[in-house]
């Protein structure tokens, strides 16, 4: 009974369990990377299967609270005549998370984080930050056969889940979101020093680390060095 | 119009004078931040002098501590202000220019919509979040209190 106790919640693990099947898994992507709302119609395409196939799947996602929906009338018109609304997904708000054996980092990440602002070590953190940032990057750049891999798929890789928008990469994904909502400044600054680390540890001289807030994604992006013969590998 | 306003007071602790070259980059981004300020959706008004800031303004018998008082319409439009637009990579280098403060550096409180707080009445009010910790007439983004409800709507 005792260890059934520290079992993650049901919620949960039937969410995780949920991406086992292929198809689902592929749905869920498409949505959670989708510039805005997704309908069935759009997310059957994307994967490459019917309509009410998608459509049962994503109200499976939707059960499980991976996925949330919303009806909204696609086209212009209005009264009658205008159809039904259609009913467009997008990734839930919550966070998912099952860890065995139990462990709660994020209560740790929430002390260190308030420990961080009482005692007024922003700077000490970033200067932590960017050299952790630097080690991973370099250690990357010395495990690819080729030339380093691109700071996009870094990023990638560590759940930012990068976008090429204009003249840089923007991340959609906060990876510290809920310490981010508490602590902005301590964690947003630790955060630019991490990506500035990967670029110099990556030797990624084309890209350069900028805090760019705005509602909704990570408050880091990765602009493109302006003037520099180097190409970006993105 | 909202019947009530909330003010934000937020006291910083310099390390070095104003005029030395380690505050240069805070003293830099003053113009273009309070720009940014008076240009937000929901803000309201801030204290200045004819100087178009606040730095001058030293009302806590210490001459290194500066004060910053505005009233915006919302708290959601003073968090976008201050945690999502390039306030917020300003802040990050906050510990170059500013000392670790003891005592609660910002409080925020609710005034009723066309009123204008007093420097004052913003130290009263930091005090009172130092001695009973967040409550309605004195709380903190962390430990935010609702606008008031108002009888006359």
């Amino acid at each position: 009974m005792a260890a059934m106790d520290t079992l993650p919640p049901d919620r949960d693990l039937v969410a995780i369990g949920l991406l086992l099947d292929p198809l689902r898994r592929a749905l869920y992507g498409h949505v959670a990377g989708a510039e805005g709302e997704v309908s069935r119609n759009q997310a059957a395409e994307a994967v490459g299967v019917q309509r009410g196939l998608a459509a049962f799947h994503l109200d499976k996602l939707v059960e499980g609270g991976l996925l949330e929906a919303s009806f909204r009338r696609l086209g212009e018109r209005r009264g009658p005549g205008a159809g039904r609304p259609a009913k467009l997904y997008r990734r839930a708000a919550g966070e998912v998370a099952a860890s065995l054996p139990p462990r709660t980092y994020e209560t740790a990440a929430h002390l260190l984080a308030e420990t961080v602002e009482q005692a007024g070590a922003d700077l000490e953190l970033q200067a932590a930050a960017r050299r952790a940032g630097r080690e991973a990057g370099r250690r990357l750049a010395g495990e690819a056969e080729g030339p380093a891999p691109a700071i996009g798929p870094v990023l990638g890789a560590r759940g930012y889940e990068p976008f090429r928008d204009g003249a840089g990469l923007r991340l959609r994904n906060c990876p510290f979101a809920s310490l981010a909502g508490e602590f902005p400044v301590v964690v947003c600054a630790m955060n630019l020093a991490l990506v500035e680390g990967l670029l110099e540890g990556l030797g990624d001289q084309a890209g350069r680390a900028v805090m760019d807030p705005a509602p909704g994604r990570c408050c880091v992006a990765v602009h493109d060095r302006p003037r520099d013969s180097k190409v970006n590998q993105d | 119009m909202a019947a009530h306003h909330l003010a934000q007071v937020n006291i910083a602790t310099l390390r070095y004078p104003l005029d030395t070259p380690e505050l240069a980059g805070f003293v830099a981004q003053l113009e273009p931040i309070n720009a940014l300020a008076d240009a937000h959706p929901g803000f309201v008004w801030r204290l200045q002098t004819e100087d178009g800031d606040a730095t001058a303004i030293r009302p806590f018998g210490d001459e290194r501590i500066m004060v910053n008082l505005s009233v915006w319409s919302s708290l959601e439009a003073l968090r976008g202000f201050v945690y999502a637009t390039r306030h917020l990579d300003v802040m990050r280098h906050r510990r170059r220019w500013f000392q670790r403060m003891a005592d609660p550096y910002l409080a925020l409180w609710w005034v009723p919509a066309g009123t204008i707080p007093t420097v004052a009445q913003a130290g009263d009010r930091l005090d009172l979040l130092a001695s009973r910790g967040p409550t309605a007439d004195a709380f903190t983004f962390r430990a935010p209190f609702p606008e008031p409800a108002d009888a006359a709507r």
